[in-house]
């Protein structure tokens, strides 16, 4: 990688920067490609936008705090089955109230479930919390697909759209927008936290977590926290998905969709918030152009099995892991050492 | 009353009596060493005063409070800043985040989400690089550092929490004698401070820091006394000619 100055040791050393650069990138797609493509593939990127935020909350348990969930989906369904419960059996179906329900649900959902896996005792083992979230989320897809009131399991049509005062938000250009601005602000509020001293926390965590106690730090109440803001956002996005595809279903909830978001997490590259973005778009893509390939129309699960298996065991730290430094990825978290002697007390988001 | 009371403390694992009464008295600001031959149970009455592990029986009293069944967290937010025998600076974050990292450890969960206090811990760390001399070295990842430059990142990331008693554990494995002497050099100063108890089998090195010795062997105290006092007991003198 080219070294960027010459001017001393320390600048010099350090190499050029990606995550600004995939930033960019990824937003300049998200605004042109309404633009650039027809409105039936408008609708299923927008689809992608939703799912990228399912994929992030993911990334902040696993990659950020080490938390292995495997039930990701549960909270995603849960505040889709809310949301349609209620445009369906109270006609309620304004934006404003709708997001703040759907994003309540998943976050009482994760506190209630995080209350029994992280906050025992003991630091819990992973394995034991990936069964228990594995667990749970399949309980609750098994739940509804037996419950006549949500309707079983044909799951719920939402017949109404989405309203921001009287406007109507068909899924196309418009929800396209709305999407891709809550993605945004979904990122850089979970930038803003893993980039913060909280998130000086969460990378010292993740290296070696015993000793983070003799600093006097509970580590299960961070785990927690992250916890239930990763269950708020996929709250979020199941609220959305429900009234985008105008139905929700015991599958939203259960153990596939839950293992997608595992996969688009380790996919893109883990513990970078930008990789499950990439993820959901490369597997959400391949699927898309497979599942309409005749040659490979009838087994296009396996052939997209493959090829996340060979990515993931070639190269762990997943697609984003070919361009960014284990360095980089990481971060640093005081205040920039460049900046420091100019301005030490002014550290808007100081991080790498 | 003295800051740190040990008293009859045991620790057994499965058929080894670890620890076996033990009782060791620690009074602020002074320096207190603790000598014995390997497997003689040092390390493990560190871990039990800290809290890595739990003792068996006994008591150990801290700061005036009962802090035997205590959690570890709890007892570093009363005051006690452990260093390990095994190093264990966090690898993958830069000298400067280690340190940041440690100062932070007791503002409130909020206060860490809006990083409140980078700016004020920016010269408490910038101090601690100085004073630990480290200050060129702030960028770089605490992983690619000497094993003595750990040792001291460890030491001053166990300084940072201001603690009360401070526990090192073979502070000087695998430094060079002039490494050693600096060791001694920086650990001079914090005795205004905070107590320190010091394990370490360098004996030239500890009786030029220590005030107070307690000697362990085979999980029991073998003798306990000031330096002149441990320099002349015939008991310590037999234990380290006949096994050391
Ligand atoms: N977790 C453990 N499980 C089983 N045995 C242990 C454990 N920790 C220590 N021991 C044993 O307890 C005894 C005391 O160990 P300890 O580490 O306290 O000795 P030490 O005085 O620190 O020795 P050294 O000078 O070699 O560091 C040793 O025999 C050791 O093998
Ligand atoms: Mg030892």
């Amino acid at each position: 990688m080219a070294d960027i100055a010459q001017s001393g040791p320390k600048i010099a050393r350090r190499p050029t920067r990606v995550i600004p650069i995939v930033e960019a990138v990824l937003l300049a797609l998200l605004i042109a490609m309404p633009l650039l493509v027809s409105d039936f593939l408008t609708v299923i990127i927008t689809r992608m936008i939703i799912l990228a935020m399912l994929a992030i909350s993911f990334d902040l348990c696993w990659g950020y705090s080490g938390i292995m969930t495997f039930g990701q989906a549960l909270y995603f369904g849960m505040a889709g089955y809310v949301v349609a419960l209620l445009a369906n059996k109270t006609g309620f179906v304004q934006f404003w109230g709708v997001i703040p329900i759907g994003m309540a649900t998943g976050l009482l959902a994760a506190l209630f479930i995080g209350w029994f896996l992280l906050l025992g005792k003991r630091t819990p083992e992973i394995i034991f919390v990936a069964l228990g979230t594995l667990t749970a989320s399949y309980a609750a897809e098994r739940m509804v697909a037996g419950w006549q009131w949500v309707g079983a399991g044909n799951g719920m049509s939402v017949f109404d759209f989405l309203k921001i005062g009287d406007y109507e938000l068909e899924p196309g250009i418009v929800f396209y927008y709305i999407a891709a601005a809550i993605l945004v602000l979904v990122y850089l509020a979970s930038r803003y936290l893993v980039r913060s001293q909280f998130g000086l926390v969460l990378a010292g965590m993740r290296q070696n977590e015993e000793r983070l106690a003799f600093f006097g730090y509970k580590v299960q109440v961070f785990k927690a926290l992250v916890f239930c803001f990763a269950g708020m956002i996929a709250g979020l996005s199941g609220a959305l998905y429900a009234y985008h595809e105008g139905f929700i279903g015991p599958g939203s909830m259960g153990i596939v969709l839950s293992t997608y978001a595992v996969l688009y997490g380790l996919f893109g590259g883990a513990g970078t918030l930008l990789g499950p973005i990439i993820g959901v778009i490369a597997i959400e893509s391949i699927s898309f152009t497979l599942s309409d390939l005749d040659a490979v129309k009838s087994f296009w699960p396996v052939v997209l099995g493959v090829i996340l298996l060979v990515v993931v065991a070639y190269k762990p730290t997943g697609l984003l892991g070919f361009v960014l430094s284990q360095r980089e990825r990481i971060g640093t978290f005081g205040i920039g050492t460049a900046r420091r002697d100019a301005n030490p007390r002014k550290s808007d988001d100081g991080a790498a | 009353m003295a800051l740190l009371e040990v008293q009859g403390v045991g620790k057994t694992f499965g058929a080894l009596r670890a620890l076996d009464g033990v009782d060791v008295s620690v009074r602020a600001n002074t320096f207190h060493g603790l000598i014995g031959p390997n497997g003689s149970g040092k390390s493990t009455l560190l871990k039990a005063i800290a809290g890595a592990h739990l003792a068996d029986d006994g008591t150990i009293t801290f700061d005036g409070s009962d802090i035997t069944k205590m959690r570890a967290a709890d007892r570093a937010r009363r005051g006690l800043s452990l260093k390990f025998q095994i190093t264990a600076v966090l690898p993958e974050l830069s000298v400067y985040d280690n340190l940041l990292l440690s100062i932070q450890a007791d503002e409130p969960v909020w206060a860490l989400v809006r990083s409140r206090s980078r700016g004020e811990a920016h010269d408490r760390v910038m101090d601690a690089l100085e004073r630990f001399r480290l200050a060129d070295r702030a960028d770089d990842l605490a992983g690619e550092l000497s094993h003595g430059l750990q040792q001291w990142l460890e030491i001053a990331m166990a300084l940072m929490r201001r603690p009360k008693l401070l526990l090192l554990d073979e502070p000087t494995g695998g430094m060079s004698p002039e490494e050693r002497r600096a060791t001694g050099e920086l650990l001079m100063p914090i005795k205004a401070d905070c107590a320190l108890v010091i394990v370490e089998h360098d004996l030239d090195f500890i009786k030029d820091i220590c005030d107070h010795l307690t000697v362990l062997d085979q999980g029991r105290v073998l003798d306990d006394g000031t330096v002149a006092e441990i320099e002349a007991s015939p008991k310590v003198q037999e234990v380290y000619t006949t096994r050391v």
